[in-house]
Formats: C-alpha cells, sequence, structure tokens
C-alpha cells in the first residue's frame, strides 16, 4: 500500500458545544516525519482538535484523515495508526512498567515476540530499563511520562500525540522529554503531533500552528513565526543613543531609534553578524551591546493582542477546585 | 476463528488479567476479604448461635445457626467483592487508566465482559480461600462441595460484576461509589436469606426477598454446601436447578447491560 504524503490532513475541521465554537473552521496538514506543535492557550481549542483525530470527539462538521485513514468512517484503523500521551495521567500505577506495556500490546494486538523486543528497545530508549518490574506508584512524574510514551510507541503507530506533554514537570524533566521526542523523530522517523502553551517549547517543533479561540492565526516554523513579528535587533546602550541612532541610520541604512536617554534600538535582520561592524565602526562610543530575537511570546501577542496565560491547571486539577469550592460554598 | 473474535477474545484476556494481577497484589484487600467473612462469623454468628434458638429447624436435625450461616456468609463475601470490583471503574475513570482502553482499537462490549470475567476469576480464589473456614462452621469440607461453591461464585461473580459495571459505567463521581455501596449492596445482603431463613416472614419482606438476586446465588450456595442429606430440605428455598438458572439468566442480562453501558461510553 502507497504510503500517504500527509501523516495528518484536516479540512474546514468544526466542532461545537451548544453555542460555542471550540473549533472554528481549521485546516492544516502535518507532514510524516515531523513534529508539528499546537501552539495557544487552555482553552484554545488544542485539545478538542486532538480528541477529534483520535476519534474520541465527532467533528460537527469537515474532514480529517490520519494516515490516510478517515476518523470519521473508520475509526479502527485510524485508532491502530496513533498513539497517544493524555495530558493526565493514564497509567495503572498498580501494575509494573513491564505490566502496563503488555496490557496495551495486548490490546493492540501485538505478538508475543514482537512485544519482548519492542518493550525492550521502548524502556532502554526512555531510560527506563532498569525499572521495568517496578510498580509504576514508586515513579516520578517524569518517569511516568516518559513510561507513556514508550507504551504510545509500542504498536508502532504512523503518529503519535502529545496532549501537553510537559505540563506539571520540572524544567530538567522537560528537556529531557524533549530530548526523547527529538530522537523518536531523528531516529525512527516517527511523526509526532503535540499541544502546548508553553512558548519556549514551541522552538523544539519543526512547524507550529498558533491557535486562539478555535481558529489557527499563523502556520509556519518557528522562525517564519518570528520574522511576522519583526525583524532582529541590536540593543544598545550608548551617553548619546540620540545621536549614534542617527548616525547609525544614515550610515547603514537600517531604522534605528533611541529608545531612552543612553538606550536605541537598531533593527537589522541578522544581529549577531552585525555586532562586529557596529563595535569596530562606533568603537569608544558604546557602553553595552544586546542582541534582541522576537520570542514566540512576541509571535503570540502579535497576532492575537493577547499574552498567552501559563495556567498549570490539568482537568484533573480544574475537576478538584470545582469540587472543593463546592465544599468551601 | 475470525479476526475481530480473536481480537475481542485478546481483549477480554487483557482485562481479566489486568484484573486478577490488581488483585492478587493487593494485600489489603486479601486481608479485608478474610477478615470479613471471620468477623461476621465469629461475632455475630456465635453471639446469635449461643443465644437465639434456630427455629427455622427442628432440634433434632443438629444444624446450628453457624452452619446455617456459613453459605450465607460466602455469598456476602462473593457479593462485596463483586460490586466493589465492578464499580471499581469509577477509580479507572478518575485516575486515568480508562483512557487507555477506551481510545485503543478494541469493541467496548469486550472491555465490560472482560472485566467481568477477571471479577469472576477474583471471587473463585477468594471463596476457595474461605472454603477453610468450612470446618469452623461444623461443616466437613468435601471435593464435590468444594466443586460446587467455586462453581456457583464463578456465575455470581460474573454476574454481579455486571451489575457493578452497568451502574459505574455512567457514573461520574467518587461519591457515587459510596451510595451504591449503602443504597444496593447492603440491602442486597440483608434480603439474600444470608443471615436469616427466608421463610415464615411478613409479605411484604418475602416480595423484596424475591427479586433480590442474591438470594438464589445464596440458596444455590445452600444447595452445594449442605449436599444431598435430609436437612437440606429444611434450609434451601428452592431446588439448585432453579437457583443456577436465575442467576445464568440474570448474569446474563446484567452482562448484555453492563456491555450496552459500556459502548455510549463518552471519554
Amino acid at each position: 500500500m502507497a504510503q500517504p504524503e500527509w501523516a495528518v490532513e484536516v479540512e474546514h475541521l468544526v466542532r461545537r458545544f451548544g453555542p460555542v465554537e471550540a473549533v472554528a473552521d481549521v485546516s492544516f496538514q502535518v507532514r510524516r516525519g515531523e513534529i508539528f506543535g499546537f501552539l495557544g492557550p487552555n482553552g484554545a481549542g488544542k485539545s478538542t482538535t486532538i480528541k477529534i483525530l483520535a476519534t474520541l470527539l465527532r467533528a460537527t462538521s469537515g474532514r480529517a484523515l490520519l494516515a490516510g485513514f478517515d476518523v470519521a468512517t473508520q475509526p479502527t484503523q485510524v485508532r491502530r495508526s496513533i498513539g497517544i500521551v493524555f495530558q493526565d495521567h493514564s497509567l495503572d500505577d498498580r501494575l509494573t512498567a513491564w505490566e502496563n506495556l503488555y496490557f496495551h500490546a495486548l490490546l493492540y494486538g501485538v505478538g508475543r515476540d514482537e512485544f519482548t523486543d519492542r518493550a525492550q528497545a521502548l524502556l532502554a530508549m526512555v531510560d527506563l530499563l532498569d525499572r521495568r518490574d517496578d510498580v509504576v506508584r514508586t515513579f516520578s512524574g517524569g518517569m511516568r511520562r516518559r513510561l507513556e510514551i514508550a507504551r504510545g510507541l509500542l504498536h508502532a503507530p504512523a503518529v503519535l500525540f502529545l496532549d501537553e506533554p510537559t505540563v506539571g514537570l520540572d524544567p530538567q524533566t522537560r528537556s529531557a522529554i524533549w530530548q526523547h521526542v527529538r530522537r523518536l523523530r531523528d531516529e525512527r522517523g516517527v511523526t509526532v503531533f503535540m499541544t502546548t502553551h508553553y512558548m519556549d517549547e514551541a522552538d523544539h517543533c519543526d512547524r507550529i500552528a498558533v491557535i486562539d479561540h478555535g481558529r489557527i492565526v499563523a502556520l509556519g516554523t518557528p522562525d517564519e513565526l518570528r520574522r511576522q513579528v519583526g525583524s532582529e535587533a541590536v540593543l544598545v546602550g550608548a551617553p548619546d543613543a540620540a545621536r549614534l541612532a542617527a548616525e547609525v541610520a544614515e550610515r547603514y541604512g537600517v531604522a534605528a531609534r533611541a529608545t531612552g536617554p543612553g538606550e536605541a534600538r537598531i533593527e537589522v535582520a541578522d544581529a549577531a553578524a552585525f555586532l562586529p561592524r557596529l563595535a569596530a565602526d562606533f568603537a569608544g562610543r558604546l557602553e553595552s551591546l544586546r542582541v534582541h530575537r522576537p520570542t514566540l511570546d512576541d509571535v503570540f501577542l502579535h497576532l492575537t493582542g493577547r499574552e498567552i496565560r501559563d495556567e498549570e491547571a490539568s482537568p484533573l486539577d480544574a475537576m478538584r477546585r470545582r469540587v472543593m469550592g463546592r465544599r468551601r460554598a | 476463528m475470525s479476526r475481530e473474535a480473536a481480537a475481542a477474545a485478546r481483549v477480554v484476556y487483557a482485562i481479566a488479567y489486568r484484573e486478577v494481577i490488581r488483585f492478587l497484589k493487593d494485600r489489603s484487600r486479601w486481608l479485608g476479604f478474610i477478615a470479613q467473612p471471620l468477623l461476621y462469623l465469629t461475632l455475630i454468628g456465635y453471639g446469635i448461635a449461643h443465644s437465639m434458638t434456630f427455629r427455622s429447624v427442628p432440634a433434632a436435625a443438629h444444624v446450628n445457626y453457624l452452619s446455617f450461616m456459613y453459605p450465607g456468609i460466602l455469598g456476602m463475601s462473593v457479593l462485596f467483592t463483586a460490586i466493589f470490583s465492578g464499580v471499581g471503574i469509577i477509580w479507572d475513570r478518575e485516575f486515568g487508566f480508562l483512557r487507555e482502553v477506551l481510545v485503543a482499537p478494541v469493541p467496548r462490549w469486550a472491555v465490560a465482559v472482560g472485566k467481568a470475567l477477571g471479577i469472576a476469576a477474583i471471587v473463585v480464589v477468594q471463596s476457595a480461600v474461605l472454603l477453610a473456614l468450612a470446618p469452623v462452621a461444623g461443616i466437613p469440607l468435601g471435593v464435590g462441595m468444594a466443586a460446587g461453591v467455586l462453581g456457583v461464585a464463578a456465575v455470581m461473580g460474573f454476574g454481579l460484576g455486571s451489575l457493578g459495571i452497568a451502574i459505574a459505567a455512567r457514573m461520574q463521581s467518587m461519591e457515587g461509589f459510596q451510595f451504591v455501596m449503602n443504597v444496593l449492596t447492603m440491602p442486597m445482603f440483608f434480603l439474600s436469606g444470608a443471615m436469616y431463613p427466608l421463610r415464615g416472614l411478613p409479605v411484604w419482606l418475602t416480595v423484596l426477598t424475591r427479586v433480590d438476586p442474591l438470594a438464589y446465588g445464596v440458596d444455590a450456595l445452600r444447595n452445594v454446601v449442605y449436599g444431598a442429606g435430609q436437612e437440606v430440605r429444611l434450609l434451601v428455598e428452592y431446588p439448585v436447578g432453579l437457583d443456577l438458572g436465575v442467576m445464568a439468566a440474570l448474569a446474563a442480562v446484567l452482562a448484555v447491560l453492563g456491555a450496552w453501558a459500556f459502548e455510549g461510553q463518552e471519554t
């Protein structure tokens, strides 16, 4: 069978909950073997989209293909083609790591010999081989997440979904998870579809779709998105900032202006390469030099007029808060 | 066997496998299922046996209250474990594990059936251990009697487990668990004939005992525990064939109900 060109194809996808349009006419494609990120604040429609792609939720209208299978009419084939790591934990914490994997293999029909080989290799990949016979209860949050990633790959899916894979993890564990995800793509050619509301993490993706209020407001590589906001800049500290800015603008034909007493901003395409020239030409008049690159936070602000909220709440936390609120009331 | 049937069988096995492994590992559950019947038999059974006259049986029959109560306690133990395990789906949902099952490319009914079969296996193990208490209640152990008890327990476990699954499949809150235990399980136990014979009762009570599925399970257990002796007729309500027929029919209906409740499961 010919492999479809796209791992994921979505056309005019809409999902309404009553009057609310959680997903409002979304279209995009994910290439095979890329890390594709869905970036947006909580409630933007990321998880709803993932649920539709994973056949857990029906779309109100529109079409979605996964590895060439239609999510509406071929749910079983779609389910076989995907692995999912949910935002909330979904391991049986009374079972060992190995038992959790074995259970998954049974559910997905992975044969016994295949299972043993794959499970060994995957546990080695996520650095849990020495903990294979330990009960999951004793695992840290990061270890559980890594085990879930290994489990999601056990049936060799075409696409791995990671829904906010690093929420609630410490920075060190977060970067370790990212290492694993990149290794997956590089060594196994797995397509990874992930959601996040951490701007700094979106930089790990090959391409990003910025989603807000159920709509994709931008789509491209992290660098392409940055370029939309504007170029890089050199921030100069100099006593005569205003005069300096005027001279720089005239000499190099670039935009430059004083941004405060003793501070100027020079917009250039490649700020780092510009530094040595500037330093040589204006030697003795500069107090400090700093390169500023637009962050994805700037991108989001630019596209939506808002800053992304950094809420840690998972659905479970949210439920707990509701319950506790009710008790207090 | 077709591919779908093989896949469904695998899923049934996977779910049952997990159910049994969890049970075998859980020391507090072992302690609980052994301690509870022991407490009932000793602290309640002995007390009643020594302070009251057992009117339902002629004194000449030499059946004391303890040996009357023992099959009832076996039934109680099956009931509590089966409902507890079935309703345990609420926990699986709460702790996220249910999602792993619900996104898998497997038929939902197979999940419900696997769970009920796993529960049946658990109550068989449990009943086998509790057979050791038979001499305490003055009942001689025998191979035929033991085999009968385990067979009846398996049918009861499957049916009552399915009942728990059907109830829990649509239940969202942990509070619901306590509700089920108090409002459903306890009355089922009280009305089952486990503690007192179901004859000579007021009409309203008799009606309630007739609709209690556990009453037929307990009666079946009494039938197999007492064997073919004369006093059996004094202690059981129905022929064993009727007991087993009702239990099996109920298990089938409840399994379909549990599977159906699970089919419509949103994640």
